[in-house]
């Protein structure tokens, strides 16, 4: 906990006060070059990030939960072995190159970003979504159908939160691939952390790589934590 | 002739390839541009050479469409996708020079996005018809090998060469041989490296928990960092390593390069490799562990010969999940002059030129789906051998 709080405290100081890092980063900059990136504001940055993979995230969400759903029903099981090839096969495709491939398509910015974040956060969860709904204890399904729920109350009462762990499992692999994919963004001039990055890369300023590279990785474990921890007590709370 | 309702059944995701696919015949199959940097004018598949040579190969394609509707034929329609294919291979092959014809020296052709969504919608169709007929792991070994000889057979006989991205390629065969052998050297050797070094630390793990306990959160949270970051952070490290250790830059150990694309890419590694292993030494059933113990076994017996084998399915499951992710990820060395297909893609993106950024990406894709596939195959295979009761 003590650990946690220290590195939250460290990520905010890197991004709200980045010049008291300026003596620590400073033997890393070429000679009389920059210490501190200063072309955007370190916060806009991060909140831009982080908004682009909770806006793709959160999409993404829920579309592959409907589409899990859709396919797990009696009238759309003819999909689901397609729905599972996709996600399985589609997880190949390296995020890079979807990214990549989206420039072409749509131009540079935000938006190819975006849809690519997108595209490629649906995959685990769907598959995730796709087990936690198909692998469901037969008692309790048969207990449900007992007791005479109907179909929807079965779905939203009894299958979701008992798929809700495996299903937050996948929204945590799509958000930590979002992160690194947002990141990468930037060099299909989307407005994420990974400019600091490249800035320092483009003029082998490696104080901008080292502080652009911290702050991500910071992100990246906190909220990979975080969800981690929603998991466990979530988990726990479903065996009570 | 009579067909019974039985067999008139249509396949839901057939029906819906279909409309898709008949959708994506009337989007644009090839765009021809002026030079490789501007936007191109759309052409339709019917239009991109003299209409003799056209509509049959459009035929061909509805055909093969047409083909993926009964439900209860997963053969028909796996044939309908094997027809289809070609077909839209045969149609580029007949509009590249067709379309090239008079249209200046820099003139450019490619594939639009009608071609593109084609294809997607009968590789659905592949993937969907392969489902319903479950061929067993040899039998789809041999699917891959034909259909990358095939693929490797058009390429070489240069009948595509007039696309755009193939000009691409022809203007840079050498830097794609060099970029194409760093990216596998990057995605095999860090794989390698990460065996080397997780297999035996995943073995430690396995037996002492407290080990265990350390080591997968710190590997797993390294697995969290963004891939930039991670290449990004490695360069200073890999600076103060080459210039603090005598000797490390003769054997190219540097800040920019290879060295920390590889070292980034082993970190990464790391977390599927010992995770693996432990999970697929934790599979042992209890009952053949009692039984290796009760023949008398030394415990490095029972790991060589009773929980590698049964758990090598897990292993390689792992080992899978390395490879394709460092294809991927080994894009990003390009961009810290480790090289690469990446090199080609961020070149790509900074000139606007599409086919460049093609030039990189399509490989890089078709390789991490290679050996998705390929890995997929072995791990069935290792899943098989136990229970012939060999040895």
């Amino acid at each position: 906990m003590v650990l946690r709080l220290t590195v939250l405290v460290l990520l905010l100081a890197l991004v709200l006060r980045p010049d008291w890092f300026a003596s620590v980063f400073a033997p890393l900059a070429p000679a009389g070059g920059p210490v501190i990136y200063t072309r955007n504001s370190l916060l806009s940055l991060s909140l831009n990030h982080l908004g682009l993979v909770l806006a793709a995230a959160g999409a993404a969400t829920v579309i592959a939960v409907s589409l899990a759903i859709l396919v797990t029903r009696p009238a759309g099981v003819a999909f689901r072995p397609l729905a599972r090839s996709i996600a399985n096969m589609g997880q190949t495709f390296p995020p890079v190159a979807v990214l990549a491939l989206a420039v072409p398509a749509m131009g540079f910015g935000s938006a190819p970003t975006l849809v690519a974040l997108f595209l490629y956060g649906l995959l685990p969860i769907l598959e995730n979504a796709i087990t936690g709904l198909t692998n469901l204890p037969r008692a309790t399904m048969e207990a449900a159908r007992g007791i005479g729920l109907s179909r929807w109350q079965r779905l939203v009462r009894v299958e979701l939160p008992l798929a809700m762990p495996v299903i937050l499992t996948g929204i945590r692999l799509s958000v930590v691939i979002a992160l690194g994919t947002a990141t990468i963004g930037s060099t299909v001039a989307a407005h994420t952390l990974g400019e600091v990055i490249i800035a320092g890369l483009l003029t082998n300023n490696t104080a901008f790589v080292l502080q652009g590279g911290l702050i991500v990785g910071l992100f990246a474990v906190l909220i990979y934590d975080a969800m981690v921890q929603i998991e466990t007590r979530l988990a726990r709370r479903m065996r009570i | 002739m009579v067909l019974s309702p039985y067999r008139m059944a249509l396949s839901a995701p057939g029906v819906l390839f279909t409309a898709l696919g008949l959708g994506a015949l009337l989007l644009p199959y090839m765009t021809i541009a002026a030079n490789r940097i501007v936007a191109g004018d759309g052409v339709m598949a019917w239009q991109v050479a003299a209409p003799g040579a056209t509509w049959p190969a459009v035929a061909v394609i509805v055909t093969g469409l047409l083909m993926g509707l009964p439900a209860s034929m997963p053969r028909l329609r796996l044939g309908g996708a094997v027809l289809g294919i070609p077909g839209l291979i045969a149609l580029l092959i007949q509009g590249a020079p067709a379309l090239l014809e008079g249209a200046g020296e820099y003139a450019r052709v490619s594939p639009g996005i009608g071609f593109w969504c084609l294809l997607a919608v009968f590789m659905l169709l592949l993937a969907d018809a392969l489902a319903g007929i479950a061929p067993g792991p040899l039998a789809r070994g041999g699917m891959l090998a034909a259909a990358l000889a095939g693929l490797a057979a058009i390429l070489w006989s240069g009948a595509l060469s007039d696309l755009s991205v193939l000009q691409e390629f022809s203007s840079r065969r050498d830097a794609f041989v060099s970029a194409a052998w760093r990216h596998l050297g990057l995605a095999f050797g860090s794989l390698t490296a990460a065996a080397v070094i997780g297999f035996p630390l995943g073995v430690l793990c396995h037996r002492r928990a407290q080990l265990r306990g350390a080591t997968l959160p710190v590997l797993s949270f390294l697995q969290t960092i963004p891939s930039l970051a991670m290449f990004g952070l490695m360069i200073p490290v890999l600076a103060w390593v080459g210039t603090a250790i005598p000797g490390a830059q003769a054997i190219g150990i540097a800040g920019i390069g290879f060295a920390p694309a590889f070292l980034a890419l082993v970190l990464y590694s790391l977390l599927p490799v010992v995770g693996n292993t432990v999970a697929g030494l934790a599979a042992t059933p209890v009952a053949a562990l009692e039984a290796a113990r009760g023949m008398g076994m030394t415990p490095r017996q029972r790991l060589w010969r009773v929980e590698l084998p049964l758990g090598l399915p897990i292993i390689l499951t792992g080992l899978r999940i390395v490879l394709v992710q460092n294809i991927g990820l080994a894009v990003i060395a390009g961009l810290i002059g480790g090289g690469g297909f990446g090199t080609f893609v961020f070149q790509g993106l900074n000139q606007t030129a599409t086919d460049l950024i093609l030039l990189g990406a399509l490989p890089t894709v078709a390789l991490a789906l290679t050996a998705a596939i390929a890995m997929d195959i072995f791990v069935e295979l290792a899943r098989v051998i136990p229970d012939t009761g060999h040895d």
